[in-house]
């Protein structure tokens, strides 16, 4: 348990708790929030998640980053609440003892983020808010 | 039976709450919820299939049949990242 905050996050200082004697390699992952979507300018945006049942389905992930990337140690912070344009919203650290894996499993856990962990955002310019992905969805 | 039903991201704003609690006959599937909140919200009268639904913290499908003391809550489209 653990991966969401709602303070800035320490890239750093996830590194330093990924990171072991053995690796070689190490990817460092930032979303950030930035000024544009869909041709639309946006100032801020906000995560809300259902938090218990996102630790549990980025537990999920780990696991099967484990298994497919067992040389790859892997950490995740995702911070929710009202961030604004140039800062992180999610950092993934995946160091390993080369770098083809790490890339790969680097890849691999913000995509299965995105299918999976409930988290949403909602979006805020000029021409209103909007939450991502809701319109014509269902 | 009572079931506590949590509202996120545009449920919530729709709703105007972020958690009721419900009473359902015995026998309630996770879908049936659902139809309720369509006919109760005119802003979800077009959404005919639920977004996906958890039950207890974990995916579950609209024909989850649900028990006394269960958590249910729509998961609107998912935008983490």
């Amino acid at each position: 348990m653990g991966h969401l905050t709602d303070s800035p996050i320490d890239s750093s200082a996830l590194v330093r708790e990924v990171m072991r004697r053995s690796d070689g390699a190490c990817i460092v992952f930032e979303g950030v929030v930035r000024d544009h979507h869909e041709g639309k300018e946006v100032e801020s945006i906000f995560y809300d998640a259902y938090r218990p049942m996102a630790e549990k389905e980025i537990e999920i992930i780990l696991d099967g980053i484990s298994r497919e990337f067992p040389a790859v140690s892997v950490g995740i912070r995702h911070r929710l609440g009202q961030l604004v344009v140039g800062d992180v919203s999610i950092t993934i650290v995946c160091a390993s003892p080369h770098r083809a894996e790490a890339y790969a499993a680097s890849r691999a856990v913000i995509d299965r983020i995105k299918e999976t962990v409930p988290i949403w955002k909602k979006e805020r310019g000029p021409s209103g808010e909007e939450w991502i992905g809701w319109q014509g969805k269902c | 039976m009572k079931v506590r039903l949590l509202y996120f991201a545009v449920l919530r704003d729709i709703t105007g709450k972020s958690e009721a609690e419900v009473s359902l006959a015995e026998g309630t599937r996770a879908g049936e919820v659902w139809e309720a909140m369509r006919r109760d919200y005119t802003k979800l009268a077009a959404y005919e299939h639920p977004p996906l639904i958890a039950v207890n913290e974990s995916y579950a499908s609209a024909d989850t049949l649900l028990h006394d003391g269960d958590e249910l809550a729509f998961i609107p489209p998912v935008a983490g990242g």
